[in-house]
């Protein structure tokens, strides 16, 4: 069979968008410069049809990530192999330079709930959680990185943080992680504590993709603030000098603008990743006051 | 508490809307956090509402926004998800609809939902190249009578006693569906030879003789059935049209077929 010329797998260390179909049309016609996509594996899952043909397409010509959102590491039931089974076949089809999943679950008996539902932080979860990833990992024959959660809720019988427990499972399984950046705002106002010190606490050296997206603002029981992690709308100032934080600490890395909702225009969402770029791309430190 | 029962107490939180947060949540200042806990039971709840609306768009326009929500919402409680596939989210929304008392004076809503299932299925389906109508001028005419056909993955059948088609297509086209004349039923085809979903409406006996051939009929079989049940059913006719569409990938002689 003819495989089509396609560009390196590697995700460079530069930004990129969430693909939407909306923009599949914009993309192919202006060819833009960025870095790379990332496909949500569920979109894709179908037999055939015009997603498979926009997305070969574009994987031509691109880097990709594969992310999944419903794969549900965090229950205690077992892992839907079927799913995982697909989420292989897609990794083999367009061979992607990342892949991704969330420290959550969102299925429960034969249900799915189209959530990302939280995991309490005790041994007992740490230990499924691994089990989960080792199979994942096992089944598509790569390594995976597990995202950092935005949460609204904590358990009682929770009995490490969330660091230690990303930790200790990327330890346990050898799976690398990825660091939402807007999760960690959200979480750290949700819960009240400070998100320079969760960041500056991250095992950065095990971070191969970072996420940037949009947050609303609502208020908890007590009337305090309550951030959602909506993906609908820009990336917030606060959000951006924790990344610009980030950033110097780990060097340059992939970077993911997500906007899932409220879509903008192809147009709005590319000055969104080159935002990211301008942080990624700048002048090394001493260079800079001199240029500008 | 054991990771089993936590999640089952949150999810029989989550499905039941007066609930309070489940016990096993941290109550932050003393408070049980109900309205943080509401965020993941709106999360799921408006997620699934916008899938049912981005798959169900003209039933949304037949119905108006708010009802489209309400049902949605009975649905969704009714029947959540069982895969994490949202495009085939909502295969049970038409029966769903037919025997939803607050939609009975809207009788036609689950045959138009059906369609608009149909043309999901459609988009998403297997890829396969279809075969020109001269394609059969290549066979042994003798032959022709046992010949299968083998119809296009993305094709779906519907039969509805309302005009289902006519009632899509003016609502697709924001129209109005309120001048469509309900007093015939239409069929249906869904396909997708290329990019593109296409619907058309049969003509008369066409719904029947497609069945036949799907269900595995012979070309002569289906025609024989078609030619009983129909008045001035013209065969060439109809193969012109369903080749036209793209719907057909392969005729087998069934003499060759071991
Ligand atoms: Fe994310």
């Amino acid at each position: 069979m003819d495989t089509p010329a396609k560009t390196s797998s590697a995700v460079p260390p530069r930004a990129g968008v969430g693909l939407k179909a909306a923009h599949y049309t914009p993309i192919l016609e202006q060819h833009p410069d960025i870095g790379w996509f990332e496909i949500h594996a569920e979109n894709y899952m179908g037999a055939g049809g015009p997603p498979h043909r926009y997305l070969e397409a574009i994987r031509r010509d691109y880097p990709l990530s594969l992310h999944g959102v419903g794969l549900s590491i965090g229950a205690d039931k077992p892992l839907d192999q079927d799913h995982l089974i697909r989420l292989k076949r897609l990794n083999e089809r367009y061979q992607p330079g990342l892949f991704s999943e969330h420290l959550a679950w969102s299925t429960h008996d034969e249900f799915f709930f189209n959530d990302l539902l939280p995991v309490p932080y005790t041994q007992e979860a740490l230990a499924r959680c691994a089990d989960h990833i080792d199979q994942v990992q096992e089944t598509l024959g790569r390594q995976m990185l597990l995202e950092n959660p935005s949460t609204y809720v904590t358990f009682e019988d929770s009995s490490m943080s969330e660091i230690e427990f990303l930790r200790s499972l990327s330890e346990r399984t050898g799976c690398g992680l990825l660091l939402d950046v807007n999760n960690v705002f959200v979480s750290a106002t949700n819960h009240g504590y400070s998100p320079e010190d969760y960041l500056d606490a991250f095992p950065i050296e095990r971070v191969g993709e970072i996420h940037l997206g949009g947050h609303a603002r609502d208020q908890d029981d007590a009337g305090a603030p309550l951030l959602i992690d909506a993906h609908d709308r820009a990336v917030a100032d606060p959000v951006w000098m924790l990344y610009a934080r980030v950033i110097g600490r780990s060097g340059n890395l992939p970077t993911l603008i997500e906007w899932d909702n409220e879509l903008p225009s192809w147009q709005e969402l590319f000055a969104e990743a080159q935002a990211a770029d301008a942080i990624l791309l700048q002048d090394p430190p001493e260079q800079q006051h001199v240029a500008r | 508490m054991s990771l089993a029962e936590l999640q089952s107490g949150f999810i029989a939180s989550l499905r039941t809307p007066s609930a309070a947060a489940p016990e096993s949540l941290a109550a932050p200042a003393g408070m049980r956090p109900n309205r943080r806990f509401n965020v993941y039971r709106n999360n799921v709840v408006v997620s699934l509402i916008e899938a049912l609306r981005s798959s169900f768009p003209v039933v949304e326009r037949l119905v108006g926004e708010e009802f489209f929500k309400a049902t949605a919402r009975a649905y969704i409680d009714h029947e959540p998800p069982r895969s994490p596939l949202m495009f085939q989210y909502g295969e049970t929304f038409g029966s769903f609809l037919d025997a939803f008392p607050p939609a009975a004076s809207v009788p036609y809503l689950g045959d138009v939902a059906r369609l608009e299932f149909a043309r999901l299925t459609a988009y998403h389906a297997q890829d396969r190249a279809a075969i020109a109508l001269t394609h059969l001028s290549t066979l042994p005419p003798e032959q022709l009578g046992g010949a299968e056909f083998q119809l296009h993955p993305s094709l779906t059948l519907l039969t509805s006693r309302w005009p289902v088609f006519s009632l899509w297509a003016a609502s697709s086209e924001q129209q109005s569906a309120q001048d469509v004349n309900l007093d015939t039923g239409e069929d249906v085809i869904v396909i997708r030879p290329e990019y593109d979903v296409d619907v058309r409406c049969l003509p008369s006996g066409g719904y029947g003789f497609l069945r036949a051939l799907q269900g595995g009929a012979s070309l002569g079989e289906a025609a024989e059935q078609a030619t009983q049940t129909t008045e001035n059913f013209n065969l060439a006719h109809h193969l012109e049209g369903l080749f036209g569409l793209g719907a057909v990938c392969a005729v087998e002689l069934r003499n060759s077929k071991q």
